[in-house]
């Protein structure tokens, strides 16, 4: 017998992956574990329990923890009416609702620059309305509504697709069995969405742990995440390589922990679930 | 009468969350017509100044055609590299294939900053940031997506039919090429799309990995906003806007006609 495709055609993307993808990651492990004039240190993997390092890890720990929480009990209740309102994947409502992640990421924040500056349009709104102004930019809620915003597609996408998936006889089935509404979204859609709900936490969690962009935007320097941390200590003049390399990769450590602590939590609820 | 209660406010819900997506992206769109320069929220008449002083805008029009030929280019390699390596993947031992589709999560899993940083500091070890180290960044974060597209449906080819073409004397190349890649086609439309989507819209990686001088629509944006050309930005979004509102459009037709077909075939099979 003939076997269809030659191991060969691996190639080529195996040595990409190399060059690219492990070389450089085995470059930034070097650069954390050295200092300038090339000794062994941790001094630059430790920086993170600095207070100056430590204050932005928590407030970006904190701050992406709100965004995942805000995105999740937005798009759930949606992504129950929309499973419901359309059978097949291709529903042009669905698309509607997911069409504002195509518009590019910074024009997305931009527009919340313009709605929440302090003469912008919210507050013009609020004034036409006869309310009292209110500063949000500048401060934590200005980053953590942009951040939800710019998120937010990538949350109600996997957990609808898993929705969508549930066979609706299991649902007329429990109702037959005379369950409520809320016992067939307990008992039912919730554990049975489990994995949208999980991929699309990571969707959120991961890049809003690391952002530095949207703060920069809506944060001014007043809201100082790790991102801009890492980012300040690669691009600003008084640059350190080793330093930035050495919080990367703690990002990345704490990023993995927080993942298969999640992961744990996650085996212990999904066993029980469902019947 | 219950029913028709939780069906209103089903919609009302259905209607603030949309208002909530849309009302950001319309104020932008309102912004580019208005004319006060100074402040957005005060409306000073309409004017189309911006667009027409966008066209002549070598920054903003240098970055959108950088975005779309580095999303061109790495979206096509990615798709080759991508589906070759699943359709080499086939005859793997089960090892090789756990190993290849870990260092594939890599990108995935590292958050884009640390991609962006660690493709930063390779290249400048060995070479000046170029339009060249922007597309190899680019290709690198979004080969991913393709190959977790792909290779799902490399999983479901069906050999027998590929046998059958070589029984029948057609070289390797050519079955593959005429059986394989038809069968694996969605998939590869599919992570195309993805890649595509992905390296539109990066900041991060990009960020790290630009040549000064060189900038894409996201890293543009990054650098001028604060300055005087905010209102073609705006307009820029506008366009952006009917771009993304014309493919999709093709796309939703596109695969509405698929899946009917699909169920068409369905039925006499």
């Amino acid at each position: 017998m003939k076997k269809l495709g030659s191991r060969l055609l691996a190639g080529p993307y195996i040595i990409w992956i190399v060059l690219f993808t492990v070389i450089p990651l085995c470059l930034i492990v070097y650069n954390a574990f050295t200092n300038s004039d090339g000794s062994f240190t941790l001094g630059n993997v430790l920086a993170v329990t600095d207070y100056v390092n430590a204050k932005p890890l928590f407030l970006s720990l904190n701050m992406s923890l709100i965004v995942t929480l805000v995105c999740f009990l937005l798009s759930f209740p949606l992504a129950l009416v929309l499973s419901r309102y359309s059978s097949n994947k291709n529903s042009i409502i669905v698309m509607i609702f997911i069409l504002p992640m195509w518009m590019n990421f910074m024009l997305r924040t931009l527009a919340w620059r313009l709605i929440l500056l302090n003469n912008g349009f919210l507050n013009k709104g609020l004034g036409i309305l006869g309310f009292n102004p209110v500063y949000l930019m500048n401060t934590k809620a200005a980053v953590i509504l942009g951040t939800a915003y710019d998120y937010f597609p990538f949350m109600l996408l996997p957990i609808y697709n898993a929705l969508v998936k549930i066979d609706k006889d299991i649902i007329n089935a429990a109702k037959d069995l005379g369950a409520t509404g809320f016992i067939i979204l307990k008992r039912i859609m919730l554990p049975l969405s489990l994995p949208g709900i999980a991929s699309g936490i990571i969707m959120v969690f991961v890049p809003s742990m690391s952002e530095f962009v949207i703060a920069d935007m809506l944060g001014g320097n007043k809201v100082y995440l790790i991102g801009n941390v890492i980012e300040q200590a690669f691009n600003s003049g008084y640059a350190d390589v080793h330093l930035g390399s050495g919080l990367s990769l703690s990002l990345m450590f704490l990023i993995i922990i927080s993942m298969v602590i999640y992961k744990f939590f996650d085996k212990g609820e999904g066993g029980h679930g469902l019947w | 009468m219950v029913k028709s209660t939780k069906k209103t406010i089903e919609k009302i819900y259905m209607v603030l969350i949309l208002l909530l997506l849309y009302v950001p992206i319309a104020l932008l769109i309102v912004s580019s017509f208005n004319a006060s320069e100074r402040n957005k929220a005060v409306w000073g008449g309409f004017t189309l100044k911006a667009y027409i002083e966008l066209i002549h805008d070598e920054i903003v029009m240098g970055a959108l055609y950088n975005t779309l030929l580095l999303a061109f280019g790495a979206s096509f390699i990615a798709t080759i590299l991508g589906t070759l390596v699943c359709i080499g993947m086939i005859n793997m031992k089960n090892r090789s294939k756990t190993i290849i589709m870990g260092i594939t999560q890599i990108p995935l899993l590292n958050s884009d900053i640390v991609t962006g940083i660690a493709l930063m500091l390779l290249f400048t070890k060995f070479a000046d940031l170029s339009f060249a180290t922007m597309l190899i960044a680019h290709v690198t974060f979004i080969i991913p997506y393709v190959v977790l597209s792909v290779y799902p449906k490399v999983l479901q080819v069906n050999l027998s039919t590929y046998e059958a073409a070589l029984d029948l004397g057609a070289s390797h190349l050519y079955a593959m090429w005429k059986v394989v890649v038809p069968e694996i086609m969605p998939g590869i439309l599919s992570g195309f799309l993805l890649a595509f989507t992905m390296s539109l819209d990066d900041f991060s990686v990009t960020y790290f990995t630009k040549a000064p001088g060189l900038n894409t629509m996201s890293t543009m944006i990054n650098a001028e906003y604060r300055k005087g050309i905010q209102t073609e930005i705006y307009a820029l979004s506008t366009i952006v806007f009917l771009i993304v509102l014309f493919v999709l459009f093709i796309i939703n037709r596109r695969s509405e006609k698929l899946y009917r077909q699909q169920e068409e075939s369905g039925v006499v099979l």
